[in-house]
C-alpha cells in the first residue's frame, strides 16, 4: 500500500502544488471560524462561571472540556499525496469513520500532493496555529523531508497519533535459485552489485530504506545494495514475476495475494509479529535483528495549544475504538497500531533518527 | 468457446437497466472530464470511491469502466478544437486534429476519433476478454532492455515530426528533453533542475506543459498579432466524413488498435507512446505525407484509436494479474481491495459475475460512448465560430481551470503562463512545439528505462542487448537507418568513389 501512494504520484506528477503563497482566502475564512470557536469558548467559560459561581480557576479546562461533547465542527485534513494513494485512502476511510461515530460533523480531506508529501508539510506548517486543521502522513514523508530537503520537519508538528501500519516483505519470484533468506543473504554478501532488489518507492522510502536496514543487519554495506526504483506496485510485481530482479522489498499487501496463488515467494516479513494469512517467518525469528514496518499517523500544525492537542487525541482514540473504524481495518487489511500523543511523539523521533541514520550513510543527507 | 458463453453471461449482467444507467453515467462523466485539462479519470474515480461503497461492486466498477473509456475519448475534443489536450493520451491528437479544425474540418475529425475510439475500444475489449491471460505471459517478459530499445526506436521516428528546418527541430526537441529532467531523479534521489522549489520535484506534467506550449502559447501569439491579422472565418464545414475520409481512416483505426493495445497490457506502457508511436507510423505509410502538420485525418483516426486499445489494454494485467499499469488502473485496485475483493490470477474463478459483467459493460459502455458523441460532433464543431478574442480568452480559462483545479495551488496558473511564455517564444523564433512535446514524453522514460537496464546488468552495456524482443528491436532500427540510403543509392545508380 505503501507503494500505491508512489505510484499515483508518479503517475501524475506535478498537477499537485501546494499554495505556499496564495491562501489569503482560505486564511480570512480561518480566522472568521476561529473567532467563532473563541466566542464559543467564551460563552462556554461564562456559562460554566454562572454555574459555578465564580470559581474561574478551572474555566479553562472546563471550555475545552464542553467543546469536547458532542460533535466537532468544520475540522479538515489535509493529505499530501494524490487522491487514491494510501495517505488519501486512510484519510478518508478514518474521515468517514469520524462522521459515523458522529464525532465530527462532515470532515474535509482535501489534496495537496507532491515531493513525497513534503509540499504538503509545508502547507501545514504554514497553517500554525490552526486548530481545525490535521494531517494525513507516514513513515514516506519522514524519508522525503531528508531526500527534498524539505524547510519543514515533522519535528515542527505537533504528532497526535499512529494508527495503522503494514509490514514489509521480502519476495522473490517463484522459481527462484533462493528458497530462503539465509541463501538469498549469502549471494547478496558474496556480491551485492550482481543481486539488485526492486522496490516501489523512491530513495527515502519504505521500500528503498527496507533493503538498507536489512543490509547493514546482515552485514552488506548499504552503499553497495543495487537498488532499482520501480514506478508503483504494478511495475515492480511484474518485474519480480519476469525475474528481472533477484528480489524484493515492498508492502506485504501488494504481495500477498500473488504469494497465495503461488507466484512469488515471500522469504521473510520485517513486522515484530508474524503476518495474519502469510506464510512467512519474522525477520527475528531468523536471527536477523531487524523490526521495520511501513506505518500512517496523523499531525497537527506547529504551534497547536495542549488542550486543543488533547482533544484531538480524545478525538482519534474515540475514533479507534469506533466500529466503524474496526469495520474499515478488517476490510482494507490494515494492522492496527494506535498510539498517541506523546508517545507517538517518541516513535516518530526514533523513526526519524533511524532513516537520517541510513540516508546519511548513502550520502543523501549531509 | 467458453469465454464466449461466460461473456454472453456478462451481457446479461451488464443489460439489467440499473447496470446500464451506470454505465451511462460513467461515460458521460467521464467524457466531461476528459474534456478538462488536469482532472484525469484517476483522480475523477478516486474521489467517487467514497460514495460509491453503497454500490453493489459490479455496478461500481461498471460505472468506473465507463469513466475510464469516457476519459479517454474526452480528452480528444478539446484537443481538436480549442488546441488544449484535456489528457496525456490526446497530447498527440492536438498535432493534426486541430490542423484539421481550422480548416473548417472540425466535426471529421471529432467524428473520425469517436469511431476510431469505438472500434479500438471494441477490439480491444474483445482481445481482453479472449487472449488476456495469453497476452499478460508475454508482457511480464519485458523488461528494462527491451522498453529501451523501443525507445531507441521512438527517438528515431522523431526525426520525421521535426518539420522542415531539421536545426529548429532538434533544438524544439532539447527544450522538450530539458523541461523533461526537472525533478527528483529517481535513480540517486537528487533534485535537478527544481530551483529550490518543492513544487517541481515531482516534475513537471507532460499535460500541462502541452497546454502551456499549445493552447497558451497560441492564445499569446494570436492576442500579439490580432491587430495586424484580419480575423479569419473559420468554416464548419460538413457535418460528417466524407467518403474519401472513410478511406483513409479504416486503416489508421486498425493499425492504432494493434500498436495500442500491447503497450496498454505492458506495465511502464501507458498511452502517450503508443500514440506517438501511431501517429509516426500513419505518417510513414500515408499516401499523404505532405498533409501531415496541416491537418491529416490519418493523424487524428490512427491515435484515438491508439487511446482507447491502451485503455482496454489496461485493463488486462489488472484483471488477470491485480497489476495496474496506469493511475486508472491503480485507483481501480484499490477500489477492488476496498470491496474485499482481490484481483490476481484467481479472480476469474472467485468473481467469474463481476469479471465479465465489467468486459460486457465496456462493449455497453463502447456503445453509448460513440452514440452520444457522434451526434455531438458537429454541434461542438460550431464553437469555432465563436469571434478569435473570445474563443482564445475561453481557451485561455480552460487552460487555466484545469492547471488549477488539480491541486488548487496558484503556483501551477504561474507554470503555466511561463510555459505559454515560452510557447510564444518559440513560435516567434519559428521552432516548432511538436518536437518539444514529444521530448517530454520520451525523454524521461528513455532515461529510467536505460538506467534500469544497466543497474540490473551491474553495469555491463550487454545488458541493454541480451534479451531476444531488444534484439529483433535493434535489427529494425538497424535495417531502418541503413536500408532507405542503400535504396536510393542503388536507384541513383552513383558509384561510390572516395574523394569525389
Amino acid at each position: 500500500m505503501n507503494t500505491t501512494e508512489f505510484a499515483v504520484v508518479t503517475v501524475t506528477p506535478a498537477k499537485h502544488h501546494a499554495t505556499l503563497t496564495g491562501n489569503r482566502t482560505t486564511e480570512s475564512k480561518e480566522t472568521a471560524v476561529r473567532a467563532r470557536t473563541w466566542f464559543t469558548s467564551i460563552s462556554a467559560v461564562a456559562a460554566f462561571a454562572v454555574v459555578a459561581s465564580g470559581c474561574g480557576v478551572s474555566a479553562d479546562d472546563n471550555a475545552s472540556g464542553g467543546a469536547s461533547t458532542g460533535p466537532l465542527k468544520g475540522l479538515r485534513v489535509l493529505v499530501p499525496n494524490s487522491p487514491g494513494s494510501g495517505y488519501d485512502t486512510t484519510a478518508r476511510a478514518a474521515a468517514k469513520a469520524m462522521q459515523d461515530a458522529k464525532l465530527t460533523d462532515t470532515v474535509e480531506v482535501f489534496n495537496t500532493a507532491g515531493a513525497g508529501g513534503t509540499v504538503g508539510l509545508q502547507r501545514l506548517a504554514n497553517e500554525k496555529g490552526k486548530e481545525d486543521i490535521l494531517m494525513q502522513m507516514g513513515l514516506g514523508v519522514v524519508g522525503a523531508v531528508f531526500t527534498n530537503k524539505s524547510k519543514a520537519t515533522l519535528q515542527d508538528t505537533v504528532p497526535i497519533a499512529k494508527l495503522i501500519e503494514e509490514a514489509e516483505a521480502i519476495v522473490v519470484p517463484k522459481d527462484s535459485p533462493y528458497t530462503s533468506l539465509d541463501q538469498l543473504v549469502a549471494a547478496w554478501k558474496a556480491d551485492p552489485g550482481k543481486v539488485p532488489v526492486g522496490g516501489a518507492s523512491n530513495k527515502g522510502g519504505p521500500d528503498h530504506l527496507t533493503p538498507m536496514l536489512l543490509a547493514k543487519a546482515v552485514g552488506v554495506q548499504p552503499k553497495l545494495v543495487n537498488y532499482v526504483p520501480y514506478d508503483g506496485g504494478g511495475e515492480l510485481l511484474t518485474a519480480i514475476l519476469g525475474k528481472k530482479i533477484s528480489f524484493a522489498a515492498t508492502g506485504i499487501a501488494e504481495v500477498a495475494e500473488q504469494a497465495k496463488s503461488g507466484d512469488v515467494k515471500i522469504l521473510a516479513v520485517t513486522s515484530a509479529n508474524p503476518v495474519d494469512g502469510v506464510d512467512a517467518p519474522t525477520l527475528k525469528s531468523l536471527n536477523i535483528d531487524l523490526v521495520f514496518t511501513n506505518w500512517r499517523g496523523i499531525v497537527a500544525p506547529p504551534g497547536l495549544p495542549d488542550e486543543k492537542k488533547k482533544q484531538f487525541v480524545e478525538l482519534l482514540t474515540k475514533m479507534h475504538e469506533s466500529e466503524q473504524w474496526k469495520t474499515t481495518l478488517t476490510k482494507q487489511g490494515w494492522t492496527d497500531a494506535f498510539q498517541t500523543g506523546d508517545e507517538f511523539k517518541s516513535f516518530l523521533t526514533s523513526e526519524n533518527d533511524r532513516v537520517a541514520g541510513v540516508l546519511r550513510e548513502l550520502g543523501l543527507v549531509v | 468457446m467458453d469465454a464466449l458463453s461466460e461473456l454472453l453471461n456478462g451481457f446479461a449482467t451488464a443489460a439489467h437497466p440499473t447496470n446500464l444507467l451506470y454505465a451511462f453515467v460513467g461515460v458521460l462523466l467521464g467524457t466531461a472530464i476528459g474534456v478538462l485539462p488536469g482532472i484525469g479519470p484517476a483522480m475523477t474515480i478516486a474521489l467517487l470511491l467514497p460514495l460509491t461503497y453503497a454500490l453493489e461492486p459490479t455496478q461500481a466498477f461498471i460505472m468506473f469502466a465507463g469513466i475510464y473509456y469516457g476519459g479517454m475519448y474526452g480528452g480528444s475534443t478539446t484537443s481538436i478544437l480549442l488546441n488544449t489536450p484535456g489528457e496525456s493520451a490526446s497530447v498527440v491528437t492536438a498535432i493534426e486534429g486541430n490542423k484539421m479544425a481550422r480548416k473548417g474540418r472540425a466535426a471529421a475529425a471529432l467524428a473520425t476519433a469517436a469511431i476510431g475510439s469505438f472500434i479500438a475500444g471494441t477490439i480491444g475489449t474483445l482481445a481482453l476478454a479472449l487472449v488476456a491471460p495469453g497476452v499478460v505471459k508475454l508482457a511480464i517478459k519485458m523488461g528494462a532492455p527491451d522498453y529501451f530499445a523501443v525507445m531507441v526506436l521512438a527517438f528515431i521516428a522523431v526525426t520525421t515530426v521535426l518539420g522542415s528546418s531539421k536545426i529548429r527541430g532538434l533544438a524544439a526537441l532539447a527544450i522538450g528533453l530539458l523541461v523533461g529532467t526537472i525533478g527528483i531523479d529517481p535513480t540517486s534521489g537528487q533534485q535537478r533542475l527544481t530551483l529550490g522549489l518543492p513544487e517541481l520535484a515531482d516534475g513537471i506534467d507532460v499535460v500541462v506543459v502541452a497546454v502551456g506550449l499549445f493552447a497558451v502559447g497560441e492564445a499569446l501569439w494570436i492576442a500579439a498579432h490580432l491587430r495586424r491579422t484580419p480575423a479569419e472565418i473559420i468554416s464548419v464545414g460538413a457535418a460528417r466524413m466524407t467518403r474519401e475520409d472513410w478511406r483513409r481512416s479504416w486503416k489508421p483505426w486498425l493499425r492504432g488498435t494493434a500498436i495500442g493495445f500491447p503497450f496498454g497490457a505492458i506495465p511502464a506502457g501507458g498511452a502517450e507512446i503508443p500514440t506517438f508511436l501511431s501517429y509516426v507510423t500513419e505518417k510513414k505509410l500515408s499516401k499523404h505525407p505532405e498533409e501531415f502538420g496541416q491537418g491529416a485525418i490519418e493523424g487524428v483516426a490512427g491515435p484515438e484509436a491508439t487511446n482507447n486499445a491502451s485503455a482496454a489494454g489496461g485493463l488486462v494485467p489488472l484483471l488477470t494479474l491485480g497489476i495496474p499499469t496506469t493511475a486508472t488502473a491503480a485507483v481501480m485496485l484499490g477500489a477492488f481491495q476496498g470491496y474485499g475483493i482481490q484481483p490476481g490470477t484467481r479472480l476469474l474463478q472467485t468473481q467469474p459475475e463481476l469479471v465479465w459483467g465489467l468486459v460486457a459493460s465496456l462493449f455497453i459502455g463502447n456503445v453509448i460512448l460513440l452514440a452520444l458523441n457522434l451526434p455531438l460532433a458537429p454541434m461542438w464543431a460550431k464553437l469555432l465560430r465563436i469571434p478569435r478574442p473570445y474563443l482564445y480568452a475561453g481557451i485561455l480559462f480552460f487552460a487555466s481551470i484545469g492547471a488549477y483545479a488539480a491541486n488548487l495551488s496558484t503556483f501551477d496558473l504561474w507554470l503555466l503562463l511561463v510555459l505559454g511564455a515560452l510557447g510564444f517564444g518559440m513560435r516567434r523564433f519559428g521552432l516548432p512545439v511538436v518536437p518539444a512535446i514529444i521530448g517530454i514524453i520520451l525523454g524521461p522514460t528513455a532515461e529510467v528505462q536505460l538506467r534500469r537496464a544497466l543497474q540490473i546488468s551491474d553495469g555491463h552495456i550487454s545488458g541493454l542487448t541480451d534479451t531476444w524482443f531488444a534484439k529483433i528491436v535493434y535489427v529494425v532500427i538497424l535495417l531502418v537507418l541503413v536500408v532507405p540510403p542503400i535504396v536510393t543509392r542503388l536507384r541513383t545508380r552513383e558509384p561510390v568513389k572516395v574523394g569525389d
